[in-house]
C-alpha cells in the first residue's frame, strides 16, 4: 500500500528526513517511536504533501500511485489521511458542514454522487456514539476552543467519517485521558480491517496495549534507526533511547 | 483572480473604443463645470426653478469645499474640469445575439447563476420576445400603482410629484452636506425616486425590476426614498454581475425618510471594476447614503456587501430622532489586488431608547487595503440608547491590511455603547488542514470567508444571498496559493 524509498526531506535548509525506508502493507499497522524532534511529524507532513517540505532525493509509492507527484487533496480523495498532532481551528465554520464539505469534496473527485443529508446525519451519529461525543460539539466551529483531548477526538470522528485507506496517526493519543485514550484506540480497532493500514506515531506503550501494532519502527536524526515487533515499544519504554546514542546521532 | 481581471479589461478597453467618441459628437456638453453647465443640465431636463436654484446654491458652495483627505485610501488627484457632466443617456450598438459576447465574460455570468435572458441585457445583447422586460415592467407597476407605490427614475418625480421631491429632497443630506454631496446636487444626472404611502407595505422586492432598468443611471446618480407613517418597503440596489462604466468617478447620493412605525430596508452589492492587477482603470465610489428615522418606532436598515471599485468611500448613517428608533448597518467589505475601501457607518442617536446595531466584515486579500470607519454618537437627549458594533477583519495573505477607525462620542450617562473587534488570518494551516481532507484550496477559501460573513448574509434578501457567496468567491479567485 505504501512504499517508502530513501526519502529525504528538508525545510528552511535543514536537511530533516535523511533516507526513510519503510514498506506497509494493506492491514498492517506500524507504530513509530523516537525523540523529540527525530522527525515523526516531518515524515506524516511529507506523506500528506505539506508544501514547507522539500523533497530532496527518494520516491513513495502509495497504492499504485507516485505519491509525491500528487496534489494534497488528491492524497486525500485517494485515501490518504492524517490524524494532526496539532489540529487546526477554523472558526466560523461548523464541524458538522466542514466535515460534510470534506465528504463531498472526496466524492466529486471519485465522480460518485454527493451524500444525502439523511446518510450523513446517520453516519454521524453513529460515530458521535462510538466516539462517546455530544452533537453539541458538531455545531461548534471546527477545533474552535476544543480542549486538547477534544481536539485529538475530533481528528478520529473525521478518520471515521471519511473511512480512509492509509491513516497517519500523528500522537493522537498525546492530551487523552485514560478512559478517552481506550475510545479513541477502539474507534481505530473498528476501522481496521485487510484492506486499510495504520501509521501510529506515538510515544507512549501504552497506546500500543490498545492498538496492537504488527511493526515498530524507531525514527531518530531523520532515519529508522530500529525496527521490531510490538515487543520493541516494551523494550523502549523501559530502557529509552539510550541505545542511540553511537550510531543514531546525525552526523 | 488573473483571469478575471484581464478579462474584464479587455472587456473595458472594447467599451471605451466605442464610448467617447461618437457620444461627444451626440448630445453632449464639452468637458468641464461652471453654472452654465449646471444651467444647462437643469434646463435640458426641464426642471422647476426651485431645483435649478437648489443645484446652483450647491455648486456656488462646492467650489469652497476641498476634497477630503482623511479617507485612509490614497489617489491621484481628480481633474473635475476634464470630466464631462452631461451626455444624454444613449443607447450602444445592440450585438445581435450571445455569440458575439466575449466568452470569458458569459462564464462569469454563468457562476453567478445569471439568467440567461438578463445574461442578455447586461451584455448588451438585442433581446428576443420571450424576455419581454416591457411588459414584465408593465406588470411591475402596475402592482405597486396598485398599492399606491411611487417608484420612478428621480427625473420623471421631479415632473410628476415635485411638491414631494422638494419636501424631501435634501431634508436628510443637505446640498452642502459634504465635498462629494454637494457636487452631486449640483450636477445629479438622475436616479430614483420611491414614495410608500401611509400604511402600506410594498408588495415587492425592489429588486429585479431596478436590476433590467437601472443601467444608465450615470455617474451622479440621487436617490431618494420615503416611508410613510407604518410603511414598509425593501429596496436592493446594484448588481452582482461585473459592470463597467466609461466614468470613473461615482458620487451618488442616497436619503431615506422613514416616518412613524415605518421600516425601510435597504441593500446594495456592488461590484464595479475594480481596476487591474495594478489598480489602473477601476471606478472611485465616493457616495453619501444617509437615512432619517424621523418618526417614533421607525426603523432603517443598511445591509451592503461591496466587492467592486478600486476606492470606496462610503458611510450608510442613519439618524436616529424618532423615541424607539432602531438603526443597523450590515456590511461585508472586500478587497483584493490593489483595491481600497474606507468604509463604516454613523448612527446618530437623538431620541429616547433608541438603538443602533452595527456588524462589519472586512476582508483584505492580495494588497487590499480595507478601513472601517465608524461614528456612535449619543446625544444629551437620547436616554436609554443602546449601540452594539462588531468589527471583524480577515486577511489573506500578508501583503494587504485592516485598519478600525471607531468614535464614540456620548453625551448621556444613560445610555450603553459596546465595541468588539477581532482580525484573523486565513492561514495557510487552515487551507493545509483542509486541503488534507479532501477540500481544494479555493473552496476551503470561501468556506472559510463565508463562515465569516454569514451574519451579513443573512441580512441580504434570500436569493441575493446567494449570489453574493458566489460573488465574494469570485473576487477573490486566486488570491491564496
Ligand atoms: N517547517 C519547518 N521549518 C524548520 N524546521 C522544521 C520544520 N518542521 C520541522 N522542523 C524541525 O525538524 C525537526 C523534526 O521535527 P518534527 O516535528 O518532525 O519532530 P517529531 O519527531 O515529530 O517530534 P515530537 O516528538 O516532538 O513531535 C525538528 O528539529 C524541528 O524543529
Ligand atoms: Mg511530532
Amino acid at each position: 500500500m505504501l512504499e517508502i524509498i530513501d526519502l529525504h526531506a528538508r525545510a528552511e535548509g535543514t536537511e530533516i528526513l535523511r533516507g526513510i525506508n519503510l514498506t506497509v502493507k494493506a492491514g498492517e499497522v506500524h507504530a513509530i517511536m523516537g525523540p523529540n524532534g527525530s522527525g515523526k511529524s516531518t515524515l506524516a507532513h511529507v506523506l500528506a504533501g505539506r508544501e514547507d517540505y522539500e523533497v530532496t532525493q527518494g520516491k513513495v509509492t502509495y497504492d499504485g500511485h507516485d505519491l509525491l507527484e500528487l496534489d494534497i487533496e488528491e492524497r486525500a480523495a485517494l485515501g490518504l489521511f492524517m490524524a494532526y498532532q496539532y489540529p487546526v481551528e477554523i472558526p466560523g465554520i461548523s464541524n458538522k458542514y466542514f466535515l460534510k464539505a470534506a465528504i463531498n469534496a472526496i466524492r466529486k473527485y471519485k465522480e460518485q454522487p454527493l451524500i444525502k443529508t439523511s446518510e450523513f446525519l446517520d453516519l454521524l451519529k453513529t460515530n458521535l456514539a462510538k466516539l462517546g461525543m455530544d452533537k453539541s460539539m458538531m455545531e461548534r466551529s471546527v477545533n474552535e476552543g476544543f480542549s486538547g483531548g477534544e481536539k485529538k477526538r475530533n481528528e478520529v470522528l473525521q478518520m471515521a467519517m471519511l473511512q480512509p485507506k492509509l491513516a497517519v496517526l500523528d500522537e493522537t493519543d498525546s492530551g487523552l485521558d485514560i478512559d478517552a485514550l481506550k475510545i479513541v484506540a477502539d474507534g481505530v480497532n473498528a476501522l481496521r480491517s485487510p484492506d486499510r493500514a495504520f501509521v501510529v506515531v506515538t510515544h507512549y506503550q501504552r497506546l500500543l496495549d490498545y492498538i496492537v501494532p504488527d511493526f515498530v519502527h524507531v525514527l531518530a536524526g531523520g532515519r529508522i534507526v530500529r525496527s521490531g515487533d510490538k515487543t520493541l515499544a516494551t523494550v523502549l519504554e523501559a530502557e529509552g533511547y539510550a541505545f542511540l546514542e553511537p550510531a543514531g546521532t546525525p552526523a | 483572480m488573473s483571469s478575471e481581471t484581464a478579462l474584464l479589461e479587455e472587456y473595458s478597453k472594447r467599451e471605451y473604443k466605442h464610448g467617447f467618441v461618437t457620444d461627444i459628437e451626440a448630445d453632449a456638453l464639452p468637458p468641464g463645470l461652471n453654472e452654465e453647465v449646471v444651467r444647462t443640465i437643469s434646463a435640458k431636463k426641464n426642471e422647476p426653478q426651485w431645483l435649478l436654484d437648489w443645484r446652483l446654491k450647491a455648486f456656488r458652495h462646492w467650489q469652497t469645499l476641498q476634497e477630503p483627505t482623511w479617507p485612509h485610501v490614497h489617489y491621484p488627484p481628480i481633474d473635475y474640469q476634464s470630466m464631462i457632466y452631461y451626455s444624454a443617456p444613449k443607447q450602444k450598438p445592440l450585438l445581435e445575439s450571445l455569440d458575439q459576447v466575449d466568452p470569458k465574460l458569459l462564464e462569469t455570468y454563468e457562476k453567478l447563476g445569471i439568467p440567461i435572458e438578463e445574461q442578455k441585457a447586461l451584455a448588451g445583447v438585442a433581446v428576443d420576445a420571450v424576455f419581454d422586460s416591457v411588459s414584465i415592467a408593465t406588470t411591475y407597476k402596475k402592482t405597486l400603482e396598485d398599492a399606491g407605490v411611487i417608484f420612478c427614475p428621480f427625473s420623471e418625480a421631479v415632473q410628476r410629484y415635485p411638491e414631494l421631491v422638494q419636501k424631501y429632497l435634501g431634508s436628510v443630506v443637505p446640498a452642502a452636506d459634504n465635498f462629494f454631496a454637494a457636487l452631486n446636487s449640483a450636477v445629479f444626472s438622475d436616479g430614483s425616486f420611491c414614495y410608500i404611502p401611509e400604511g402600506v407595505r410594498c408588495p415587492l422586492e425592489l429588486s429585479t425590476y431596478f436590476r433590467i432598468n437601472a443601467q444608465n443611471t450615470g455617474q451622479f446618480e440621487r436617490t431618494l426614498i420615503v416611508a410613510e407613517k407604518g410603511a414598509y418597503v425593501s429596496y436592493l440596489e446594484g448588481c452582482t454581475a461585473p459592470k463597467r462604466d466609461e466614468n470613473q468617478l461615482h458620487a451618488a447620493v442616497v436619503e431615506l425618510v422613514a416616518m412613524d412605525d415605518a421600516q425601510i430596508k435597504y441593500s446594495t452589492v456592488q461590484n464595479w471594476y475594480p481596476g487591474d492587477e495594478d489598480g489602473k482603470g477601476g471606478i472611485y465610489n465616493f457616495v453619501t447614503k444617509r437615512g432619517a428615522c424621523r418618526g417614533v418606532n421607525s426603523k432603517i436598515s443598511w445591509t451592503q456587501v461591496e466587492t467592486g471599485s478600486a476606492i470606496t468611500w462610503k458611510y450608510p448613517s442613519v439618524i436616529l430622532q424618532g423615541d424607539n428608533s432602531v438603526g443597523e448597518f450590515y456590511s461585508v467589505a472586500v478587497t483584493a489586488n490593489r483595491q481600497q475601501a474606507d468604509t463604516g457607518t454613523k448612527m446618530i442617536h437623538l431620541g429616547k431608547n433608541t438603538k443602533s446595531t452595527i456588524i462589519s466584515k472586512g476582508i483584505s486579500a492580495g494588497f487590499g487595503q480595507n478601513s472601517y470607519r465608524g461614528l456612535v454618537k449619543i446625544q444629551k437627549n437620547a436616554t436609554n440608547a443602546r449601540n452594539f458594533s462588531q468589527c471583524d477583519s480577515l486577511l489573506i495573505g500578508d501583503k494587504c491590511g485592516a485598519h478600525t477607525f471607531p468614535y464614540i462620542e456620548v453625551r448621556n450617562t444613560t445610555s450603553q455603547v459596546e465595541h468588539e473587534a477581532s482580525t484573523s488570518k486565513v492561514g495557510e494551516d487552515q487551507i493545509y488542514y483542509c486541503r488534507q481532507r479532501g477540500i481544494p484550496t479555493e473552496d476551503a477559501v470561501n468556506m472559510i470567508v463565508n463562515g465569516f460573513c454569514k451574519e451579513v448574509y443573512q441580512e441580504l434578501p434570500m436569493e441575493f444571498a446567494v449570489e453574493a457567496r458566489k460573488l465574494l468567491s469570485i473576487s477573490l479567485e486566486g488570491s491564496v496559493g
